[in-house]
């Protein structure tokens, strides 16, 4: 995918769940349909409760990359 | 009881109960008695226990006569209780506190356990800790020769609950101590929601560190403790002027504290004869509603392996957050899986630990009865759930 600049960024590192998930849906509040959002944290269980509020709010999780610890997330407001 | 709460009682020509109050594992009124007690303390008239007046000697007695009261009521040394702003605060400082002052870089736990344990362990693990998180059979008990198992020469610590707040279960903790007694091992026990229900002493389940909490005993929020044994090594995570000994620094919260002795001293004297009347009632809620709600499960253990103030249960093909409204509407609060779960809509990970994972999750509920509850409120439960479950079947998804 061509790299796509976020509209909004937040930093959850050092965050646990379900506080990312928290900040994901306010900051994604805030955004208009279609421009995107980047979170990024360190806590094991971000991944697989993004992937499931993902599919549970229809947003869409465009990318999910590992850098070490952290992984970055990258979601796209849908509606 | 002393009191009954207004907001509780019966409303006269009503068909029930205006108020069923079934969330004491969310927050739990403070008994009148206990507030009685802190009034003075709250109004003035006392001092700070670290001052060198009169009126600080009187609050440094009464801080130790909160330590000796609660440490009766498991059975500990008082001096190994360091009070602590909660239940949380104490289970970050066991877990961590254990591992900044051990040699070894692993811990036991498991995978049922409060996020208070599990998140300082996940912590832990970002720094080269390792650990192993043990699982649970289908109704939420540890083996204790799975723990045995999953120990290694450089564990530095057990960490595991009494009893479980999402599904009542109880642990085998007498097994468990002797293993790491044998072992010489920390053993930390999360003792919320069952210190002052069960018969808990911290010698016969060789407990070294107990996590309680003052609102679980009725008593007032933002108080807890951790009581450690004298020999254990601990590292303390506020530090300050050195309260609680070094382990705890900041001014105790003396009216908290105070009220949470008199809090552990009325569950001690009441605890046997209440347990028996919860349980009771927590029996016949069971069993009428498996009775009359088709499809219901009992999630956790029953009986004598369940705290006794503990029911809950799955109903497949409804959210619990759809009867949890129904039922709030009816005047009934109750709750259901973590606030994690209800965000991302997966089962918590006390449910997808017994193996409840998907829809039959979503339809969780977790009634915790206490102090006031009556046989009425139990009664308008039992005859209100099962026509919410009905219409919101027919209603759909």
């Amino acid at each position: 995918m061509a790299a796509v600049v976020p509209d909004r960024k937040i930093d959850c590192v050092g965050l646990f769940c379900p506080v990312p998930i928290l900040k994901v849906r306010e900051a994604i509040a805030a955004l208009a349909p279609g421009q995107t959002l980047e979170m990024v944290a360190d806590d094991p269980a971000a991944e697989a409760d993004m992937k499931s509020w993902a599919a549970r709010t229809g947003h869409a999780l465009l990318a999910i990359e590992r850098h070490g610890t952290v992984v970055r997330f990258l979601v796209r407001k849908t509606r | 009881m002393a009191r009954s709460f207004a907001f509780w009682s019966e409303r006269p020509g009503s068909a029930g109960p205006s108020r069923v109050y079934l969330d004491y594992g969310g927050l739990s009124p403070v008994d009148p008695r206990v507030v009685a007690v802190m009034r003075p303390f709250l109004e003035g008239g006392v001092g700070n226990p670290a001052a060198p007046h009169s009126l600080g000697l009187e609050a440094r007695a009464s801080l130790d006569g909160a330590r000796a009261k609660l440490a009766r009521l498991f059975g500990g040394a008082p001096g190994g209780v360091i009070f602590t702003s909660g239940a949380t605060e104490a289970n970050n400082l066991a877990v961590k506190g254990v591992l900044a002052r051990a040699a070894g870089r692993h811990i036991v736990t498991s995978t049922i356990e409060h996020v208070s344990v599990l998140n300082p362990c996940r912590d832990l693990e970002k720094q080269g800790v390792s650990v192993t998180y043990v699982g649970v059979d289908g109704e939420g008990r540890l083996d204790p020769d799975d723990v045995a198992a999953a120990l290694r020469p450089d564990t530095a610590l057990i960490s595991i609950m009494a009893g479980n707040g999402e599904i009542g279960t109880l642990q085998p903790l007498r097994e468990i101590g002797r293993i790491a007694r044998a072992r010489g091992i920390p053993f930390h026990v999360d003792g919320v929601n069952a210190v002052g229900r069960l018969p808990l002493s911290v010698d016969e389940c060789g407990i070294d560190l107990l996590t309680v909490c003052s609102n679980d005993l009725y008593g007032p929020p933002g108080a807890g403790a951790l009581w450690v044994r004298a020999d254990v090594k601990l590292a303390p995570l506020i530090l300050g002027g050195g309260q609680e000994r070094g382990y705890r620094s900041g001014t105790e919260n003396l009216p908290a504290i105070v009220g949470m002795g008199v809090a552990a001293e009325l569950a001690r004297a009441e605890r046997a004869a209440e347990a028996a009347r919860l349980a009771r009632l927590r029996d016949r809620l069971l069993h009428e509603v498996l009775a009359r709600v088709p499809g219901a499960r009992i999630t956790g253990a029953t009986g004598e392996a369940r705290l006794p103030h503990h029911a809950s249960f799955v109903v497949p093909g409804v959210k619990a957050d759809s009867v949890l409204l129904e039922l709030d509407l009816r005047g009934v609060a109750a709750s259901s899986g973590s606030a994690c779960a209800a965000l991302t809509g997966q089962a918590s990970h006390v449910l997808r630990a017994i193996g409840c994972d998907g829809e039959a999750a979503e339809g969780s509920l977790c009634f915790t009865l206490g102090r006031w509850t009556t046989a009425v409120e139990i009664d308008f439960v039992i005859e209100v759930l099962p026509p919410i479950v009905e219409r919101l079947r027919r209603l759909g998804p």
